[in-house]
């Protein structure tokens, strides 16, 4: 938290490696403990959330409402059936909003108070997401937090901060960038980033499409 | 509770230091995989909800919540609630030695590698079918409660006390701040989203543009 991401992936501090094995000690401990418990089968504990979801999920949906107008209306009135109708549903992703950027509005999403995230269609939440720079940030600083992402905004746009307190879970569809007209939606989701469905960033071109 | 998960407005935290989207591995520790794992296994065996979950990890003293990493808070939350709710004792979780097996029905809730699509696939029930007045419609300015419960609550301390106008209600959803107090606790109220003006909550030198969105209970809000 206080100390970033170097606590969860441990470069360089001694301090921190130390801490860092006593936690995988316990956590294994804990393991074991429950395996002899018979309270969880070790089978079960798969990698869905490496393999079967994540932002490719999000940036299909964006791609799709990129391209296709009523898919676009029913994704912004009513975002769980739209979602679901690509095969994403279930865990944190049950109550699905999804608020749309324009040239006038621009949309953040946060949780202050933990790390509450639509996992069915961006994964699991970065390192960043659940900091505390961010959390605490976001909400009373917006303009600063966009500006460490490198993405400014002129005065005359509005910025809408979405704190998560509750089961709705938000989704960013951002501006679809100028000059890709003729990307298919297939060749759109692979430039739709993760950041840019939590807000923080806009979708870019690659150099090559915008030379086309 | 008045904890330091409630970081809304908070100074000092630094800079974000995101890192790079294309580099960032879903998991830095083979651990955390692990104890994430761990937490949807043990979550099977239906001793709690999600609002318990948030209550057991951000009630650790401060100074413990803001040293750890987020899946060290996953941990030490999983441990608490598997003592609260008898699934382990003091002594195994000190010792780490089974001192006898789940109960039979228990058993049969252990989720399977077959069972893990199906199951997050499906969710959680949040909404209820409830049908409960509203107190509240779009379009009506509303206070948050000045309220400092030492108990789980999902009104962050920077809304409380400001107005601000209900811009969508939600539908009918378990009131957090009651479901975390254990099983059985499922009150049906509204949820709103309600809209603040950055102004309002932190004074005239924000932005007279921006604002921020909270989804708020019944139970959180008053007539202004």
């Amino acid at each position: 938290m206080s100390e970033g991401r170097g606590n969860e992936h441990g470069h360089g501090h001694d301090h921190d490696q130390d801490r860092l094995s006593d936690t995988e000690l316990r956590v294994r401990a804990l393991e074991s403990l429950l395996v002899d418990k018979g309270m969880v089968d070790p089978a079960a504990l798969v990698e869905t959330y490496e393999t079967k979801v994540g932002p490719r999920n999000g940036a299909r949906v964006v791609a799709r409402a990129w391209t296709d107008p009523d898919y676009k209306d029913w994704l912004l009135r009513d975002g769980s059936a739209a979602i679901a109708d690509l095969g994403y549903h279930g865990r944190q992703g049950e109550n699905m909003y999804v608020v749309e950027n324009t040239a006038e509005v621009h949309n953040l999403v946060v949780c202050t108070l933990c790390s509450c995230y639509p996992w069915p269609v961006l994964g699991l939440p970065p390192v960043w997401y659940k900091s505390a720079p961010y959390r605490s940030r976001a909400v009373i600083d917006p303009r600063g937090v966009l500006r460490e992402f490198g993405t400014e905004l002129a005065d005359d746009v509005e910025v809408r901060v979405w704190d998560s307190t509750a089961e709705l879970r938000y989704l960013v569809l951002p501006e679809r960038p100028a000059g890709g007209e003729h990307m298919t939606a297939e060749e759109l989701a692979t430039i739709v980033t993760r950041n840019s469905m939590i807000g923080v960033e806009k979708v870019a071109l690659p150099a090559r499409e915008a030379a086309a | 509770m008045n904890g330091a998960h409630d970081m809304g407005g908070m100074h000092g935290f630094g800079p974000i230091d995101p890192e790079p989207e294309a580099e960032e591995p879903v998991f830095h520790h083979d651990w955390e995989r692990r104890i994430m794992a761990l937490n949807l296994a043990a979550g099977a065996m239906g001793r709690w909800n999600i609002d318990m979950s948030r209550f057991a990890r951000e009630s650790q003293p401060p100074v413990q919540y803001l040293s750890n990493s987020y899946y060290q808070t996953w941990l030490a939350g999983l441990e608490k609630l598997l003592v609260q709710t008898g699934l382990v004792s003091e002594s195994e979780l000190s010792s780490c030695r089974s001192e006898g097996q789940i109960a039979e029905d228990l058993a049969e809730r252990v989720l399977t590698a077959e069972q893990v699509p199906t199951t997050l696939g499906r969710g959680d029930s949040f909404r209820m079918d409830d049908e409960v007045p509203a107190k509240f419609e779009v379009g009506d300015t509303v206070r948050v409660k000045n309220r400092h419960p030492d108990h789980h609550t999902r009104a962050p301390r920077y809304v409380r006390g400001h107005v601000g106008v209900v811009d969508r209600d939600h539908g009918v959803f378990v009131f957090a701040d009651e479901n975390a107090k254990g099983m059985g606790n499922r009150v049906p109220q509204h949820v709103y989203g309600v809209r603040f003006s950055a102004r309002e909550l932190w004074g005239p030198e924000a932005s007279a543009r921006d604002c921020v969105y909270a989804d708020l209970w019944d139970g959180h809000l008053e007539p202004a």
